[in-house]
């Protein structure tokens, strides 16, 4: 298991490193030490690999994420995970503002709360988070999922598109065009799943309420100006 | 005994002129603002407002056809591995797939690639007909990132962060129903049909000292390749330029308020930023105060028609120029031509502004498959590598006649301005003087 501790290597030979992984290999599982809050932790990766790192990382750890498994032992600073593609990041701390911004696709696990907007403008990203997020999460949201345990703070998918939205606990205020909508079957089946990938044992789907656009600002209307 | 005017001719208001009432008209009629495509139309100080002195007895010209005026350029040298060299100081601009045909886009690559030089993607990702035809893309990084993915980054020859553009400084993208086709909306991950404004803000940075953490992942992820530019619109010129290169820029693209835009209000394209003639010295002297000029390189957009401007913006300071409007009229756009559609579109050639409703007879801002159809991709690369080596050669022609072997060696000095704003706002001056506004000693 090839292991980087950051204290004494530069960052830039373990992502160089990530991105060295040939199709097939069979060293795929890294290790990453002290990295001491530094940004860009992992960055790129397109392949298979496995990635744990002891500790808490800066900004943008797991940025583009295309196939890796991530786990940071520790918390995360702003844009964890940004625009991941696929593959899981798993954070066991906290996570700071715009936690899998612009995700397309792969699923952010946070065991901790994330602060402001977890999820804004997200693409197909799944997202589930043991604790609260903060403001204006799921910002833009226009597909995937953010599954939330504990409370979503005020204007929760303001702006919303098509990402879905699941909440256990309380919502502060919902944003603009944004609205509770019923649970059907198929809405429990799809959060049994994800809670399901995301390792909740303690939470059933049916403690969840949905939240979704209204759709009312899709299109130009003047009557609405005061939203735009 | 009444008095009686004497027949004079009608007087219309300077402060209500007849598009000014249009205008009132049509909002009371419609209840929503005027939306369109292009750049300002007001008459602005320009380049036009500037003329080269020539060489003459303290100058030596060289010889045109004989002696060489050397054109290239290299962008992106102060940090990146693999930087840009082009063959002529005169990039594409961004303009997306989605606003512009897949054909267009074509076009704008094929002739990019004709001419020694590069083209830039848009709000609507990279596409594999754009990336195939475009020997130098650069990928833009914009706060929807509609389509992006790591793929596209490290196919990219480099990546342009927009920050803002000179059309609508402090605005986002907007890209209204009619356009969103079942592909473009694939791309961009919405439903198909909506009226689609992206966001003006980046979703996960904000200011310079998180831009340098962005650009630093952007590096990271593509192993310190690409050349990073970051493009902002004419606002605060010496500022702005100046935080991009501390956020760690290797290029700064800065667009004037004549630069284009596929659609946004009109209120804020004639009233939002500065004229490009306005921005070009501040950002110049940005990068000598910081002692990074011509290491961080400048590249100036917003109204370039001909080699004039871009010999004028050179001689201020700039490493190249940029081009989006100019272009998309080289490849076809208002031709006269297409008159009789553009009537029944209620408009002219030459005045056809409605690029977000995508009927574009010239076939160029529509997803309409048969008036994309119109555009033939090969013979409109043509005309734009056509256009691109006219406006070369013209900039040379200046440049020999002012004594310089190369463009970039043409400079402030072989300069004068026609009006007091021109020199004031581009530090030359003012014809027949020693003298322009703010200049001290007088």
């Amino acid at each position: 298991m090839p292991v980087f501790d950051l204290a004494t290597t530069p960052l830039r030979d373990l992502n160089q490193a990530l991105h060295g992984v040939a199709a097939g290999a069979n060293d795929t599982a890294f290790e990453v030490l002290n990295p001491r809050g530094q940004h860009a932790v992992a960055v790129g990766i397109d392949g298979p690999v496995t990635v744990t790192v002891r500790g808490s990382v800066g900004y943008y750890c797991a940025g583009m994420n295309d196939g890796g498994i991530v786990t940071v032992q520790g918390s995360a600073g702003p844009g964890v995970a940004q625009n991941m593609m696929a593959g899981t990041v798993v954070i066991e701390g906290d996570a700071s503002q715009y936690a899998g911004a612009t995700g397309r696709g792969g699923l952010l696990v946070i065991k901790g709360n994330a602060a402001s907007r977890c999820g804004i403008s997200m693409k197909g990203i799944d997202i589930v988070v043991h604790g609260s997020i903060g403001h204006m999460s799921a910002f833009m949201g226009q597909s995937g999922s953010l599954v939330v345990l504990g409370d979503a703070g005020e204007a929760l998918g303001d702006s919303l598109y098509e990402a879905k939205l699941f909440v256990r606990g309380s919502v502060k205020s919902l944003g603009a065009d944004c609205i509770e909508k019923p649970m059907r079957p198929e809405h429990l089946e799809h959060l049994a799943l994800l809670l399901d990938r995301a390792g909740v044992t303690d939470a059933r789907p049916e403690e969840f309420r949905r939240y979704g656009s209204a759709r009312q600002l899709y299109s130009f209307n003047i009557d609405n100006a005061d939203a735009y | 005994m009444t008095y009686q005017n004497p027949p004079m001719p009608p007087r219309k208001s300077a402060t209500f002129d007849d598009h000014t009432m249009a205008e009132i008209r049509r909002a009371a009629a419609t209840g929503i603002y005027d939306i369109r495509g292009g750049g300002t139309k007001r008459k602005l100080p320009h380049l036009d407002d500037l003329l080269f002195l020539g060489a003459s007895m303290s100058r030596y010209p060289l010889e045109g056809y004989r002696e060489t005026c050397g054109t290239g350029v290299t962008l992106g040298t102060r940090f990146a591995k693999k930087p840009i060299a082009l063959k002529i100081p005169i990039t594409i601009a961004g303009m997306s797939f989605g606003s512009l045909s897949a054909n267009a886009k074509e076009a704008l690559g094929r002739g990019a690639t004709l001419a020694g030089t590069s083209t830039t993607t848009g709000d609507g990702g990279m596409t594999d007909e754009e990336r195939g035809h475009s020997e130098i893309l650069v990928y833009q990084y914009l706060p929807s990132r509609y389509g992006m993915n790591p793929r596209d980054l490290r196919r990219a020859d480099a990546i342009e962060v927009v920050v803002g553009q000179g059309a609508k400084p402090g605005g986002g993208g907007m890209l209204l129903g009619q356009k969103i086709s079942d592909r473009v909306a694939a791309m961009r991950d919405l439903p198909k049909g909506i009226d689609q404004r992206s966001a003006c803000r980046h979703p996960d940075w904000t200011g310079p000292d998180d831009l340098k953490i962005k650009i630093g992942e952007l590096r990271e992820i593509t192993d310190w390749e690409k050349p990073i530019y970051v493009k902002v619109g004419g606002a605060r010129p010496y500022y702005d330029t100046a935080l991009a290169v501390k956020a760690g820029a290797d290029v700064v693209v800065l667009d004037g308020m004549q630069g284009g835009t596929a659609a946004t209000q009109d209120v804020f394209i004639e009233h939002v930023g500065q004229p490009t003639l306005a921005c070009i010295r501040p950002a110049v002297q940005a990068l000598q105060d910081l002692g990074l000029h011509r290491t961080v390189q400048l590249v100036i957009s917003g109204g370039i028609r001909s080699g004039a401007d871009v010999a004028k913006a050179i001689a201020l300071g700039a490493d190249a120029v940029s081009i989006g409007t100019a272009a998309l009229v080289a490849i076809g756009d208002n031709d006269p031509a297409y008159e009789e559609e553009y009537r029944k579109l209620g408009s002219t050639a030459g005045a056809y502004d409605d690029w977000h409703e995508g009927r574009d007879p010239a076939g160029i801002t529509t997803q309409d498959p048969e008036l994309m159809a119109r555009l033939d991709p090969v013979r409109a690369g043509r005309r734009l590598a056509n256009y691109l080596k006219v406006m070369t050669l013209e900039a040379q022609t200046i440049a020999r006649a002012c004594g310089h072997n190369h463009l970039h060696n043409l400079e402030p000095e072989d300069l004068v301005a026609l009006t007091l704003e021109a020199a004031a706002m581009a530090r030359v001056p003012l014809a027949g003087t020693d003298w322009y506004p703010g200049k001290a000693g007088f």
